[in-house]
């Protein structure tokens, strides 16, 4: 795969930015609430995809398994709802423990009972695990298409674990938090769901602030050495276990965080988040919105999502094609994304092709030689 | 093996599978050595860098650089101690640009804090603005490595090499497809940069190593065949021999 990096221009920035942030301002009062809360949603998982840029886009690490981070995150979330709302059950435990004869919170729930702790296990345990499981990957130096597998591989081992531990989770019917309680009021009331907007909305501009900062200067440098020459990196002194381990880990937070968000404003966590398609999904999102560019992999997110949505709704069953088709006409024809289409020579080439625009008259290589000065 | 030797190799043998890359390969180095190492296609010339650096371990025998043996290190470690490595086809990070290159090279400590947290120490930003100026690149410091010549790329790796500061530099075929202009000033600096560094030339270009006015040894099917200038190398029976090709080859 032909990675080739791209800077977008700081005009590109603004105006996305600019559009962005209008739009989120603007939507608690021109979007019915239902849809509000789907944007939200659609938002969260701008989180992940942003993960997955900076993994995918930036390292080369295409992982196939972000499911298992952002359920982790999800159920981190669920279960400190469950736990703060359940005085009124019996042993004051979660409803579903009930079903299943557990009398007693699972140890390793204990320390859910803080809001603190579990606002900070949403994205240091996925971060954990990422770490870990990335350690051991890199380590032994597996990659390409190895670590794709294995990935997914992993994502299956989680997905079917979590299935069947229902005295732990409740299994297959995952956990709900829609009826939860929180600051006294109903996660699920519309008050709520409103303030979960602003809420993600904030976390996916500090998201990308954060990318930003990971990926400038010379630890990005790095990243993008991985990425194009592993041992070229390695013969230069660096340990690039030790990078792909950082990054993979700062990912797997940023997922988990995806997944909390994400699971509070759709009103369930359930082992479904870590379904092999959904965690395809997140790298199709970053795919079409431009990799390595990360505000392609907000726009990819929401775009692809609320376009789901909305095809579903009208035409039941056929958004799975499209989807497919559009996953191949980036990878046949726009490879670096969609924004990564308008910022290179995209835009003029179809021009040209109406004969809308004149055609350059010597090869765009050497215009971009001339434009920076320099004599070949 | 002296306490002025920086490198030694002591019965070096790697077997792919029965198939012997290096067969008792032995070399030694001294301080400040500039040194040719030239042979036909599949002497092992490659084989003996990667078994230095760490890419390859020997079946047998023993690597002591600066007294310390290098078996069983990793990569990144060696290249820590101060072992350079330069590609046979230049190896530059195409996508970044030039300057950015030799920030990689030339940061230390490599450590992922280091890079995330602190901003480049301004005397390695002057060794860049040096480096660019030794191999001629100072007018494409923001131009992506991608988008220089061949000849270019070559010298960028060069520069990166110097960047890291190593007591030994490894240098494969650094004249691959330059000019005959561009091979002079390469043989030129690598020249320069012996003395102080140790610097180690792969190539089958006969006129560049003639020009590096060094000891060279001659490998063959894995073993040193013969060490010594470049006039007793060209009247060595058995050098002759091989480079013309023998009767059962």
């Amino acid at each position: 795969m032909e990675f080739q990096n791209l800077k977008l221009s700081k005009k590109t920035t603004f105006i996305a930015w600019v559009v962005i942030i209008a739009f989120i301002i603007a939507a608690p009062t021109i979007l019915p609430v239902f849809r509000l809360n789907l944007l939200g949603r659609y938002l969260s998982l701008a989180i992940v995809a942003l993960g997955v840029d900076l993994i995918w886009g930036f390292t080369g690490l295409l992982s196939l398994g972000q499911g298992i981070f952002f359920a982790l995150g999800g159920y981190c979330a669920a279960m400190y709802l469950q736990i703060t709302s359940s005085s009124e059950f019996p042993n004051n435990i979660p409803e579903f423990f009930g079903l299943y004869g557990v009398d007693n919170l699972p140890f390793f729930w204990e320390p859910f009972r803080s809001p603190i702790f579990s606002l900070f296990a949403i994205w240091v345990i996925p971060a954990l695990v990422a770490g870990m499981l990335g350690f051991l990957v890199f380590r032994n130096r597996i990659k390409g298409v190895y670590f794709s597998i294995l990935t997914q591989a992993a994502l299956l081992v989680f997905f079917n674990f979590f299935n069947g531990q229902q005295k732990l989770i409740n299994g297959t019917n995952g956990l709900k938090t829609d009826v939860t309680q929180l600051f006294g009021q109903m996660v699920g009331s519309e008050s709520m769901q409103r303030m979960f907007f602003w809420v993600t909305a904030l976390l996916v501009i500090a998201a990308w602030f954060f990318a930003k900062w990971v990926v400038k200067g010379r630890f990005g440098n790095i990243l993008i050495g991985i990425r194009d020459d592993e041992p070229r990196v390695r013969f230069t002194g660096y340990n690039p276990v030790i990078f792909k381990t950082i990054i993979f880990s700062i990912a797997g937070g940023l997922a988990g965080i995806s997944g909390a968000l994400y699971t509070v404003q759709s009103g369930i966590v359930s082992p479904q988040f870590m379904t092999v398609p959904f965690s395809i999904e997140m790298v199709i999102w970053v795919a079409v919105g431009g990799r390595g560019t990360l505000l392609g992999a907000i726009l990819g997110a929401v775009f692809i999502n609320y376009a789901k949505s909305l095809v579903s709704e009208a035409l039941p069953a056929s958004w799975m094609f499209i989807q497919g088709g559009l996953f191949i006409l980036v990878v046949t024809a726009l490879p670096e994304g969609v924004l990564g289409w308008v910022q290179g020579d995209g835009p003029r080439n179809l021009l040209q092709r109406f004969g809308l625009k004149r055609k350059i008259e010597t090869y765009p290589s050497l215009e971009v030689k001339n434009k920076e000065g320099n004599n070949e | 093996m002296n306490n002025k030797d920086l490198l030694n190799l002591i019965d070096i043998t790697v077997s792919f599978e029965g198939f012997l890359a290096l067969n008792n390969l032995n070399l030694n180095l001294k301080k400040g050595e500039l040194r040719a190492v030239i042979g036909p296609n599949g002497a092992g010339k490659t084989t003996f860098l990667d078994v230095i650096t760490g890419k390859v371990k020997p079946t047998k025998g023993e690597v002591i650089f600066k007294g310390k043996s290098l078996i069983g290190r990793k990569e990144h470690k060696i290249a820590r101690l101060g072992v350079g490595r330069k590609f046979q086809s230049p190896r530059i990070f195409e996508n970044l640009t030039v300057k950015e290159n030799l920030e990689i090279s030339v940061s230390t400590p490599k450590s992922p804090l280091n890079l995330i947290n602190k901003s480049i120490k301004d005397e390695q930003l002057n060794e860049i603005e040096r480096l660019m100026k030794i191999v001629n690149l100072a007018q494409k410091v923001d131009s992506k490595a991608g988008s220089l010549s061949h000849g270019q790329k070559q010298w960028l790796e060069i520069a990166m090499l110097v960047g890291q500061k190593p007591d030994l530099m490894l240098v494969d075929e650094p004249v691959a497809g330059l000019t005959d202009e561009e091979t002079d000033l390469t043989a030129d600096l690598l020249k320069s940069l012996s003395g102080e560094n140790t610097v180690v030339v792969i190539d089958h270009d006969m006129e560049f190593i003639r020009r590096l006015d060094s000891n060279v040894s001659v490998l063959n099917q894995g073993t040193v065949l013969c060490e010594g200038t470049m006039e007793t190398i060209q009247k060595d029976k058995k050098v002759i021999d091989v480079y013309l090709g023998r009767p059962e080859d």
